[in-house]
């Protein structure tokens, strides 16, 4: 009993009745005889498609830079790789036929190099901001992606799938069907159980993200990553560079921020520019809270978890709202905006002030 | 009529969760008396102060037994501003003043002189103007009574430290009710010549009727002005003074006290040994605890003891040598100069060190007992970890059987080697540590405070360890503590380090005098 | 070198630092003074047009930055989440257009009943910021997303259901919700700024352009006159006062000028009630910061620590100061939309936090300190700024949008860096200090 009751302080009020919300409406969902096999398909892919970005928040809170709410700084370096890849499919026409899983690996390759030296850049900013990091990190990520709404308009990409007929720049959402990238991960050895369809390749592919991250994290460098951020004075004692194990834990979050949009774009099957990154970290963030996380703490459990019970939430959550009522339509967004917001300004209530 | 007594304290005690800390205390005072209050650190002063001042930590934690008499009535203080009230006041130790606000506006902090306006009519009080000019007009009277002729409208920040001592006293003079102040070692940050201008004040403010309570370690200080003196030790009175019946050296023998040592005292003559470690005039800048040329030899073999009150700067060497606070001077290792400021080169070089603050910088408390055995070894020397070219695993295997070796070896009582360190306690945690620590096989092993916050059964266990280490393994040992007792317990010679320097080397069996004396700043009787 | 050369020598070098000094302190303001000016010139408006917007601007903008200012004082960083004060001003604003008080009395009813519910806003706002000290800045932005969905939920679900409201044109078709936009066009559009409106005054409090700088000039001698001579009872020194007056001297001569030839400036209206109100909270805040509670805010501003040894109750004044700034936030917001004269229910505030910090930062305010003057200097050259990069865009890049979006990024862009600085001067600050 005791036990049980640890536990349940330990989950806290916010992740209980986030939890409580999800039986609910998993509940609602099975009395008011909704179309479950679509829901649990469509719940597997928003799951497996934000499983990377979740993911992504791993690394920065372990090596101390706590939640990285500037994550939109990887998702435009993947952007970036993802035009490139596209581009290079137009200029290559004719040339090389290159098939979707080709274009797919080529953009993350040259998102690569673009992630790394801008975690290098903004692992360096964060070690002078020490204590701001959250405020700092997310302002970061605005200007840089209202910067690169002015770079959208300029830069040379001619590819017809991007560029505006007339006018300038580069579309708002870039349709990827044309080139095979869509649901390429989806529908490898995607396979039905009844009428719920398994997105076999993604799930595989967040798995396997999550495989590395979890040896990575029992390596040498893990270790001290991990040390660094858990008790930097322990660490500067035991011959860390705290520093650079930050700086390694940004890289990490950026790099995994950029794999994590192209994922994410591949199932949704566009890329969205402008706007688009601007609040994608928070739903990162809130997942990786959601899922027992604190903003000193968090393991893959926690990123696992946090997914299911988010994007979960947010898939079922529409649906049961319009069969109540068809008056309230807003009531998935809505609450989305609540959970999302609550529960990290829960988490920032539990860190306590200095 | 001979003057009545200000403040009354009597039979005071206080015991934290069953542990005593402080028992029989009476301490009285006249108006227009200094009277010194001496110990070391534990001895109880501070926690004297705290009931005094009728602190949150000390009525959360059961309050105390006793009663106090503030102007021959029993008073019961139950929180700062009651004691504020009743006219106590207290020069901190750290400043209480804001860089940005003038001398003035400092002075009156939450004090101010208020007029009325418009506004204050409707929405009371809070409202009221501040009345700068009655303000500046208070504030430079208390700084006239002390002889300061900074402009009261200065502002704080950038006015040298001294300054702002006598800022802090101003503002208890201001307060008009003032009856007893209190200084809290207040002459540890100022120059000789600021001192000098501290006593006389003090003195002066005597004059005028305030009772003044001296806290300082600094004997000759004490007997320059206090007119009467307690001494405390271990929680307990040890005896009151007045000037005219002692001197330095009787106070220095009554706050060492003669403690028995527990086990018995080294007898062995290691000075025909090399010293395995020179410094020479070694600085750290450690806040609290700064090094301020430190000049030392450590012997091969040997258990050296490095011991002093707390702020003097002990804790600071062997923080410095391992490179944690940023330091210069030369140190030499075996001979060989050892770079400073990068823990890094001082592990390679073996050395190996046991931190102070073991909840702070010795443990990953929320980590399993394995990792923050094995983790400095394989951060710095490899150990335990398996490379396959840029990638590296830790071996689990090897780790476990090192852990569970270690266990055994020390003693650590535990659920397992996986189990989390946050849940151990003190002593066991501190065999963690010291694990670490033999973990890399050092050549010399530095320890700071290993007894500091465990039981006396984990104390035993901890130092019987060190001696075995140094006796079976040769192991160098320099062992920094607050507890005398413990050091003339185990070390062969005890350094005392008294602001910032070393003052003198003793063996474990000189007179308490002599340890009294150097820890308080003054020369020994002679020579150890 | 003889001793009066190398003195002199030593002042020139003093006088070159302290230049440069100055020249750092203020780069964000001049940075921006120039960047206005270039956008302006590149622009290519009239200054009948320039001058038309800006004024409108920064009297509808002034006091919501200013609103601003009392936080920053206790040392609460910028708030970020006087959004919920906006969104309590326009909840206000949609009930009392609901119940149709018009005009300047509808706009006195929405300022009466915005208060209270912003102080309760400020009241929890200040409990949940006291839980995250050191992380306030953050938690107000998330908060202000966090109300958001609470602010959706009661007025797209609720507003028509569980809270009856009966009204065609601020309703939705289906009966719940409000609709996206809320026209307050023969309401309360312009009930402060235009003060006899409802009653057919067209000049009432609503003089043009160069009359209302005349008088503010005339304001500022008279008012600067009788400070010195009757207040303080001395002569200032001439060469001010001359300067001054030939400034004085020449504006009013210029004011005089466009009234005469009654042209296109002439023609420009200027809310004055507005400006005596945002005078007013000028004047007040001034007053505020030599009261009790001004000093213990600044107190606790510079060291929550040495404020509470004082006896001062630090969370309580950190309360009080959120619950003030939310209310002239709440005021703010209301002056805001009567002279837009129509919002979009869901997104008006939404950026209200966002834009208004980086005004005050534009002027030169930083994340610990903020004056009336770096405010009232950050609303002009932001919304300078605002009125010619797109204009400026356009005769550039041949792109508005360009113009659009560069104003925006320099709103993110000057709150990041302004933060970083910030960020980085404290921690250097702490570690000069342990090293003390």
């Amino acid at each position: 009993m005791k036990t049980v009751l640890d536990f349940l302080k330990n989950l806290g009020l916010a992740r209980l009745i986030i939890l409580g919300f999800f039986v609910f409406l998993c509940a609602a969902a099975i009395l008011l005889r909704l179309n479950l096999a679509e829901l649990l398909t469509s719940s597997l892919a928003r799951i497996g498609m934000w499983g990377v970005l979740v993911l992504a928040m791993l690394p920065a809170i372990v090596s101390g830079i706590g939640p990285n709410f500037g994550v939109s700084l990887g998702i435009l370096c993947g952007l970036v790789g993802g035009l490139t890849s596209l581009e290079m499919a137009y200029r290559l026409e004719g040339v090389v036929e290159l098939g979707g899983g080709a274009l797919f690996f080529i953009a993350i390759l040259v998102s690569m190099p673009f992630a790394v030296m801008t975690g290098i850049g903004y692992g360096w900013l964060l070690n002078r901001v020490k204590g701001s990091e959250m405020m700092i990190a997310t302002y970061v990520g605005f200007s840089v992606v209202s910067i690169m709404k002015l770079a959208w308009l300029f830069l040379p990409y001619s590819s017809p799938e991007m560029a505006w007929p007339i006018g300038r720049g580069v579309r708002v959402q870039i349709s990827l069907a044309n080139r095979g990238i869509t649901r390429i991960l989806n529908d490898f050895l995607s396979f039905r159980i009844g009428d719920v369809v398994v997105p076999t390749g993604l799930l595989l592919f967040v798995a396997l993200c999550c495989f590395l991250m979890w040896l990575f994290l029992r390596s040498k460098t893990g270790t001290a990553m991990y040390a660094a951020g858990d008790n930097p004075r322990f660490a500067e004692a035991a011959g860390v560079n705290v520093n650079r194990q930050r700086i390694v834990g940004t890289i990490l979050s950026t790099v995994l921020g950029a794999v994590g949009i192209l994922v994410y774009a591949q199932s949704y099957g566009f890329m969205q520019l402008y706007e688009g990154p601007m609040f994608m970290p928070f739903v990162a963030v809130a997942a990786v809270l959601i899922g027992g996380a604190s903003v000193k703490r968090a393991t893959i459990t926690h990123v696992v978890v946090g997914t299911i019970l988010f994007l979960g939430i947010q898939v079922v959550a529409i649906p049961v709202a319009n069969a109540f009522t068809a008056d309230w339509s807003s009531m998935g967004e809505i609450s989305r905006k609540i959970i999302q917001n609550g529960v990290i300004l829960y988490a920032l209530t539990q860190a306590g002030g200095d | 009529m001979a003057p009545e007594s200000v403040l009354k304290m009597t039979n005071i005690g206080k015991s934290y969760y069953g542990t005593t800390v402080l028992k029989g205390i009476d301490l009285e005072i006249k108006p227009g008396e200094i009277h010194g209050i001496v110990g070391e650190n534990g001895a109880g002063k501070s926690t004297l102060m705290n009931i005094l001042f009728g602190m949150s930590v000390i009525h959360s934690t059961g309050g105390f037994e006793g009663s106090i008499e503030v102007a021959g009535e029993s008073v019961q203080i139950q929180s700062p501003e009651e004691a504020m009230a009743l006219g106590i006041g207290m020069v901190h130790q750290e400043f209480m003043l804001l860089p940005n606000f003038t001398l003035t506006e400092n002075i009156k902090l939450n004090r101010e002189v208020l007029k009325p306006n418009p506004v204050s009519r409707i929405f009371g009080e809070n409202l009221k103007s501040l009345d700068f000019d009655v303000m500046n007009k208070d504030a430079r009277k208390a700084l006239d009574r002390l002889h300061i002729d900074i402009e009261e409208y200065a502002s704080v920040a950038g006015l040298p430290v001294g300054h702002m001592q006598f800022t802090e006293i101003a503002r208890e003079l201001d307060k008009t009710n003032l009856k007893v102040l209190v200084f809290d070692e207040p002459t540890a940050v100022l120059t000789e010549s600021e001192a000098d201008h501290l006593l006389q004040a003090m003195k002066e403010i005597a004059a005028d009727g305030i009772a003044i309570l001296f806290i300082t370690h600094r004997l000759d200080e004490i007997i320059t002005v206090c007119d009467n003196i307690t001494v405390l030790r271990d929680g307990a009175l040890v005896g009151h003074r007045t000037k005219a019946e002692t001197d330095v050296y009787e106070l220095a023998e009554l706050m060492v006290g003669s403690r028995m040592a527990e086990l018995a005292q080294s007898t062995r003559d290691l000075s025909e040994k090399k010293p395995v470690l020179e410094l020479r005039n070694l600085n750290v800048r450690m806040p609290g605890e700064r090094v301020r040329g430190v000049n030392l030899d450590v012997r091969e073999g040997e258990i050296l003891g490095i011991g002093g009150l707390a702020g003097q700067g002990k804790i600071g060497i062997a923080n410095g040598i391992m490179g944690l606070f940023p330091s210069e001077g030369d140190v030499r290792l075996a001979g060989e100069q050892l770079p400073l400021n990068s823990p890094k080169e001082s592990m390679a070089r073996g050395l190996a060190y046991v931190s102070e603050d073991r909840r702070g910088v010795g443990l990953l408390l929320d980590s399993s007992i394995e990792l923050n055995i094995v983790f400095s070894a394989a951060q710095n020397q490899n150990q335990f970890v398996r490379r396959w070219g840029p990638f590296s695993q830790l071996d689990s295997d090897t780790i476990r059987q090192h852990a569970l070796k270690y266990i055994k070896d020390l003693d650590i009582r535990c659920t397992g080697p996986t189990q989390m360190v946050r849940r151990l306690s003190g002593g066991n945690q501190q065999k963690v540590c010291i694990a670490r620590a033999l973990t890399m096989n050092p050549h010399v092993l530095l320890v700071s405070e290993p007894t500091r916050g465990i039981d006396v059964g984990a104390k035993r266990i901890v130092l019987d360890t060190l001696r075995k280490l140094n006796e079976e393994l040769g192991m160098t040992i320099v062992m920094t503590s607050s507890e005398l007792g413990e050091l003339r317990s185990i070390c062969d010679r005890i350094a005392i380090v008294t602001d910032g320097k070393v003052a003198g080397i003793l063996k474990p069996d000189d007179s308490d005098v002599n340890f009294g004396l150097l820890m308080s700043g003054q020369k020994a009787e002679k020579g150890a | 070198m003889k001793p009066d050369t190398l003195g002199a020598a030593t002042a020139k070098t003093a006088n070159a630092a302290e230049r440069k000094a100055f020249l750092v302190k203020h780069m964000v303001t001049i940075m921006f003074i120039a960047l206005s000016l270039a956008g302006y010139i590149l622009a290519g408006m009239t200054p009948f047009l320039f001058l038309m917007d800006i004024v409108a601007r920064v009297s509808r903008n002034a006091f919501l930055v200013l609103s601003l200012i009392i936080p920053v004082m206790a040392g609460m960083g910028l708030n970020f989440s006087i959004v919920l004060g906006a969104m309590a001003g326009q909840a206000v604003l949609i009930f009392v257009t609901h119940w149709g008080v018009n005009g300047l009395p509808g706009i006195l009813l929405c300022l009466v009943l915005v208060t209270p519910l912003a102080m309760f806003l400020g009241y929890l706002t200040g409990k949940l910021f006291n839980k995250t000290k050191g992380q306030e800045m953050i938690a107000g932005l998330i908060l202000a997303f966090f109300a958001q969905g609470i602010y959706e939920l009661i007025f797209l679900q609720f507003v028509g259901g569980i809270i009856p409201m009966n009204n065609t044109t601020l309703v939705m078709s289906s009966g719940i919700g409000i609709r996206t936009t809320v026209d307050l066009t023969g309401g309360l559009k312009y009930g402060m700024d235009w003060p006899g409106q409802l009653w057919g005054n067209d000049t009432l409090l609503r003089p043009t352009l160069p009359w209302a700088f005349l008088s503010v000039i005339a304001a500022i001698v008279v008012g600067y006159l009788l400070y010195v001579f009757v207040f303080k009872g001395k002569r200032p020194s001439p060469p001010p006062l001359i300067a001054s007056a030939l400034a004085l001297g020449y504006a009013s001569w210029w004011s005089i000028v466009q009234i005469q030839e009654s042209t296109q400036i002439n023609w420009i209206r200027v809310p004055f009630l507005t400006w005596i109100v945002i005078a007013a909270l000028c004047a007040f805040i001034l007053f505020f910061s030599k009261t009790k509670l001004g000093q213990d805010m600044r107190a606790v501003g510079q060291d929550r620590h040495v404020a509470a040894v004082a006896g001062i109750k630090v969370n309580r004044v950190r309360i009080i100061a959120i619950m003030m700034s939310m209310v002239m936030a709440g005021w703010g917001h209301i002056i805001f939309l009567q002279n837009m004269g129509a919002f979009s229910t869901y997104g008006s505030h939404e950026q209200i936090g966002l834009y208004s910090v980086a005004a005050l930062l534009i002027g030169g305010a930083t994340v610990s300190k903020a004056t009336i003057g770096q405010a009232l200097l950050g609303v002009l050259l932001f919304h300078t700024l605002f009125i010619v990069s797109p204009a400026a865009g356009r005769q550039v890049f041949g792109d508005a949008q360009v113009g659009e979006y560069f104003r925006v990024f320099v709103a993110y862009g000057v709150i990041g860096v302004t933060l970083a600085m910030h960020a980085w001067k404290t921690l250097l600050q702490n570690r000069a200090r342990q090293e003390l």
